[in-house]
């Protein structure tokens, strides 16, 4: 495949099989690799629509410094889309995140103002809003609550699952901007409702959850939960659990996220399995595991990975 | 009888237990039971006799929005977990 610069080739990710790790004939799953994207993740589609959204509204102008909370992956998505395209690109980031998103960002000339690690992600929003108002002329692409997150999406990862996939029954993924989630959820609603759109969110430690009170808590504002029909919270040992299980059966080597997004595609398979109903259940691969080598989640028993991911920001 | 989990910032109501035991065939009789032993926790959890919107309760890891939401049905030996609602994932 050829394509005019890197930004050309977001997207258009391949579908494989898991002839090992399905539970039966009936009951198959298959794996989207969006490691395949440029930098390595899913985050690739969401920042290219964003930008080229508020290049279009003329909201992003040449020379403009980009502001964005991120726990790390769309920040490496923007630096490099922001890099071709001569914006500054300031992240903010929980300081509880590993070591090589942190590098990545600075290779591809990005700027991190750490935010406290209590509160995780919740941080890093109010953090990156206080410094929005101080730096008006800055723009924040904003993706928990822009609509070009999502319609990335809709018009994308969706539409590219049903061609490989017309037999799909469900798709899964992991909910935290919840972009993907509503954009996919959105075009099988549109059109082929019968599939169900199933959500993996993350369960961290208790130092993420230790807010002051429970009116700080956070639901991004792209989030619509009439187009989710079940969502799973995996812990960190399920999730490293999932992760070597998958390298095991199917030689897939991905991140943390993509563990907890397996076990609740293999919760849902065994559902599907116990009912008797023939399933195609697809799941987002969303990264691979190279920045989480130093999280100490590919070594060692589950019980040291699980110690060693307490408290960190692990998908 | 089921264990419920709660979150740091509701353990005042708990003595600074993070799991309590709590008989009930739904949510809705497994919080009624907190109320029972951990008087004032049920108005941080529900509002209007609905779960809070910065409140996600999972029963065996399932969100019980999903599931039923307070009717869901809470099986001997559950895992029901309360948390606030944070931004999370790879973002």
């Amino acid at each position: 495949m050829r394509f005019d610069s890197l930004v050309d080739s977001v997207g258009q990710t391949p579908l494989v099989g898991l002839p090992t790790l399905s539970p039966s004939p009936d009951v198959r799953l298959w794996a989207k690799l969006e490691d395949q994207n440029p930098t390595g993740s899913i985050k690739d589609r969401a920042a290219l629509a964003m930008i080229e959204q508020a290049e279009a509204t003329g909201r992003l102008r040449p020379g403009d410094t980009i502001l964005e909370p991120t726990s790390g992956n769309t920040g490496i998505s923007l630096a490099m889309v922001a890099r071709q395209r001569g914006y500054q690109l300031v992240c903010v980031m929980p300081e509880n995140t590993s070591v090589e998103r942190r590098q990545l960002l600075g290779m591809w000339g990005a700027e991190i103002i750490d935010s406290p690690a209590a509160g995780g992600s919740n941080e890093a929003v109010r953090v990156a809003k206080a410094v929005a108002a101080e730096h008006p002329d800055w723009v924040m692409l904003y993706q928990y609550g822009n609509p070009a997150n999502a319609d990335a999406h809709y018009r994308g990862t969706g539409p590219e699952v049903l061609a490989d996939l017309p037999e799909v029954t469900h798709f899964v993924a992991g909910l935290g901007t919840t972009g993907t989630l509503m954009g996919v959820g959105r075009f099988f609603r549109e059109h082929k409702p019968q599939v169900r759109i199933v959500a993996a969110e993350p369960r961290y430690g208790e130092l993420v959850y230790g807010l002051r009170n429970l009116e700080e808590g956070f639901v991004p504002e792209l989030y619509d939960e009439s187009l989710i029909d079940a969502r799973f919270s995996v812990g960190p040992r399920d999730a490293v659990r999932r992760v070597r299980e998958l390298i095991d059966s199917e030689g897939i080597f991905a991140g943390i996220s993509t563990g907890a997004i397996v076990h609740a595609a293999l919760a849902q398979a065994a559902k599907c399995v116990e009912a008797g109903e023939r399933a195609d259940i697809c799941f987002i691969v969303c990264d691979g595991g190279w920045k989480y080598l130093s999280t100490g989640a590919y070594e060692g028993t589950l019980d040291e990975a699980e110690d060693a991911l307490e408290g960190q920001l692990w998908a | 009888m089921a264990e419920v989990r709660i979150p740091t910032i509701l353990r005042t109501y708990t003595g600074g237990e993070r799991v309590v035991p709590a008989t009930g065939a739904t949510v809705a009789e497994v919080i009624d039971e907190l109320e029972t032993n951990h008087t004032g926790i049920k108005e941080r959890i529900l509002e209007n006799d609905e779960v809070r919107r910065f409140v996600n309760i999972y029963v065996n890891d399932e969100d019980i929005r999903f599931t039923g939401g307070l009717a869901t049905s809470v099986a001997d030996a559950s895992t029901v977990v309360i948390l606030p609602a944070v931004a999370g994932g790879a973002a």
